[in-house]
C-alpha cells in the first residue's frame, strides 16, 4: 500500500516534469500561437482586475485599521504607511493576489481543458496533426506567468490606496504625504524578490491547472475534480514557492 | 460500390492486442484496408470497435501488434512523423468533437492553418466554403457548435476532417444519437464523399442500415475479435446480422 503510494507519487512527479518540459519547449516552436496567447492574457489578466481591485482595497484598508491601535500605543503612528506598504509588497500582495488568481483563473483553466478532454476536442487536435500542448497549454502558462506579476503590482498600489483610506478615518493626511511616507521606507530589495516570485507563482498556477485538466479522464465528474485540484494544488504550490523564495532572500540579504 | 483497387492496401493491422486492466478489449485483430474501400466494422457497444480505430491513429497504445499505415508502422515512429501520417487520416468523432469556443468556419481553419502549411493562405476561405458546401453547412459557417443540431455537428465534424483532404477517413459511430432520417442523410453523405474524394474509410457502427448503405466489406466484431467477414448480402442471413 505504502509502496504503491510512493510509486504513484514518483510517477506523478515524472509526468508533471515531462509535461513542464514539453510546455516550455513548445513556447519556442514556430509558428507562435500569438492570437491564443493574447486571448488568454485578456481572460486571465483583464477579466480578473475587478476581483483583484476589491480584494486589494480591502486588504490595505483592513491591515491599516488592525495595525493602527498597536502603533498608536507605541507612539509610532508615523510608521504605519511604511509598515503596511512593506507588508503588502513583500508578502500580502503577492500571496493573496496569487491565491485569488488560482481560485479564478486556475479553476477556469482546469475545468476548460478537462471538458475539452472529455468531449474529445483534445483528441481531435491530436489526430489532425496539431499540437494541443502548444495551442492549449503553452499559451495559458505563458499568459498566467506574465499576467500575475502585473496584477500583483496593480494590487500593491490599490492596497496602498486602501491603506490611505483606512488611515484617514482617524488622522488627517494628504494623499501625497502618505505616499511619500510609504515609499520612504521601501528599498529595491523589498520589491525585486517579491516581483520575481510572482512569475514563479503564475507559472506554477498555469502548469498545475493545465496538467490537472489535461490528464484527468473521468468524464463530466472529472471536470469538477480538475477545477478543484487545480485550485488546491496551485495554492499549495504558491506557499511552497513563497517559502523557498523567503529562505533564499533571507540568505542573500 | 466495389471500385477499389484490391492490390493496394493503405492500412495493415496484424496481431493487435489491447487491454484496459484485466479487460481485454482487442484480441488478436488482423485485417487490411484497401485503397478506395469502405470497410464497416460492425458490432455491439463495448465490442472494441472504437478502441480499434483509436489505436490506428495512436490515440490509444496497443499492448502488442503491428499497425501499418501507408506501409509505416505507426507504433515505431516519433511524434513528428506520426503527425505527418495523421494529417492524411481524417477522424470523425462520435460527438463531432467540435471546438466549442470557435465558430464553424474557425473550426475548419484551425487544422487547415496548422496542417496544410504549403497551401496558399489566400485560398483558405475558398477551401472552407467549398468543403462546407459539400456537407450542406455553408449558410451556418458563422455559428458556434452549441447553435447546431446533432446531425449538423456530425456534418461539421466531417467537414473539419475533409478540409485536410485525407486519404483515409475513420468514422466512429457516424449515425449514433441521430434520428432515422438524419442517419440516412449521414450514410448517404459518407457514400457521396467516397465517390467525390475517392478515399478509403473504416466505418465503425452498430447501425445495420448505415452498414448496408456504406459498406464494400463488413467485419463483424464481438468481444474484441472479428467473427465474420463479407459484404452485406453475404452476411445478412447470418445470426450476427439478424
Amino acid at each position: 500500500m505504502l509502496q504503491d503510494s510512493i510509486n504513484n507519487f514518483f510517477i506523478e512527479v515524472a509526468k508533471i516534469t515531462h509535461f513542464t518540459i514539453q510546455t516550455i519547449a513548445n513556447l519556442f516552436k514556430r509558428p507562435f500561437e500569438l492570437e491564443e496567447f493574447i486571448k488568454q492574457s485578456y481572460r486571465s489578466g483583464y477579466k480578473t482586475l475587478p476581483l483583484i481591485t476589491i480584494t486589494a482595497l480591502i486588504m490595505g484598508l483592513v491591515l491599516t485599521i488592525q495595525t493602527r491601535p498597536v502603533l498608536v500605543k507605541l507612539g509610532a503612528e508615523a510608521w504605519l504607511p511604511g509598515m503596511v506598504f512593506i507588508s503588502v509588497i513583500r508578502e500580502m500582495g503577492p500571496v493573496i493576489t496569487a491565491l485569488i488568481f488560482a481560485g479564478k483563473v486556475g479553476s477556469g483553466i482546469g475545468a476548460e481543458i478537462n471538458s475539452m478532454r472529455v468531449t474529445e476536442q483534445i483528441d481531435a487536435m491530436e489526430v489532425s496533426g496539431t499540437y494541443p500542448i502548444k495551442y492549449l497549454v503553452s499559451t495559458r502558462v505563458l499568459a498566467t506567468t506574465l499576467m500575475l506579476p502585473i496584477l500583483v503590482i496593480y494590487a500593491d498600489f490599490i492596497a496602498l490606496f486602501g491603506s490611505y483610506i483606512g488611515f484617514t478615518l482617524r488622522s488627517n493626511i494628504s494623499f501625497i504625504s502618505f505616499f511619500n511616507q510609504a515609499f520612504s521606507d521601501i528599498d529595491f530589495i523589498d520589491i525585486i524578490p517579491a516581483v520575481i516570485k510572482t512569475f514563479f507563482f503564475g507559472f506554477g498556477i498555469g502548469i498545475v491547472s493545465c496538467y490537472k485538466g489535461y490528464f484527468l479522464n473521468k468524464g463530466t465528474e472529472g471536470v469538477g475534480i480538475a477545477a478543484n485540484s487545480a485550485v488546491v494544488i496551485s495554492s499549495l504550490v504558491i506557499f511552497i514557492i513563497d517559502l523557498i523564495v523567503v529562505q533564499i532572500t533571507d540568505l542573500i540579504v | 460500390m466495389n471500385e477499389y483497387n484490391t492490390d493496394e492496401t493503405v492500412i495493415d493491422v496484424e496481431h493487435l492486442y489491447k487491454s484496459f486492466g484485466d479487460n481485454r478489449v482487442l484480441n488478436d485483430i488482423n485485417f487490411s484496408l484497401r485503397k478506395g474501400e469502405n470497410l464497416v466494422v460492425l458490432g455491439k457497444s463495448g465490442a472494441g470497435k472504437s478502441v480499434l480505430i483509436r489505436c490506428i491513429v495512436r490515440l490509444n497504445w496497443p499492448d502488442s501488434g503491428i499497425i501499418k499505415v501507408f506501409g509505416i508502422n505507426i507504433l515505431e515512429v516519433v511524434e513528428y512523423e506520426l503527425n505527418k501520417i495523421r494529417r492524411k487520416i481524417g477522424y470523425l468523432f462520435q460527438g463531432g468533437a467540435l471546438y466549442d469556443s470557435m465558430t464553424l468556419k474557425e473550426n475548419l481553419l484551425f487544422p487547415l492553418k496548422r496542417g496544410m502549411k504549403n497551401y496558399p493562405e489566400s485560398e483558405y476561405d475558398n477551401l472552407v466554403d467549398e468543403v462546407l458546401e459539400s456537407v450542406g453547412l455553408l449558410d451556418v459557417k458563422d455559428k458556434v457548435p452549441s447553435e447546431l443540431s446533432g446531425g449538423m455537428k456530425k456534418r461539421a465534424g466531417l467537414a473539419r476532417t475533409l478540409v485536410l483532404k485525407p486519404e483515409i477517413i475513420l468514422y466512429d459511430e457516424p449515425t449514433s444519437g441521430l434520428d432515422p432520417f438524419t442517419s440516412e442523410d449521414i450514410s448517404e453523405l459518407i457514400v457521396s464523399i467516397k465517390e467525390k474524394f475517392n478515399n478509403s474509410s473504416i466505418i465503425v457502427t452498430h447501425d445495420m442500415k448505415c452498414a448496408k448503405k456504406t459498406a464494400d466489406r463488413i467485419l463483424v466484431m464481438e468481444h474484441g475479435k472479428f467473427i465474420s467477414e463479407g459484404n452485406y448480402n453475404d452476411l445478412k442471413s447470418t445470426k450476427w446480422m439478424i
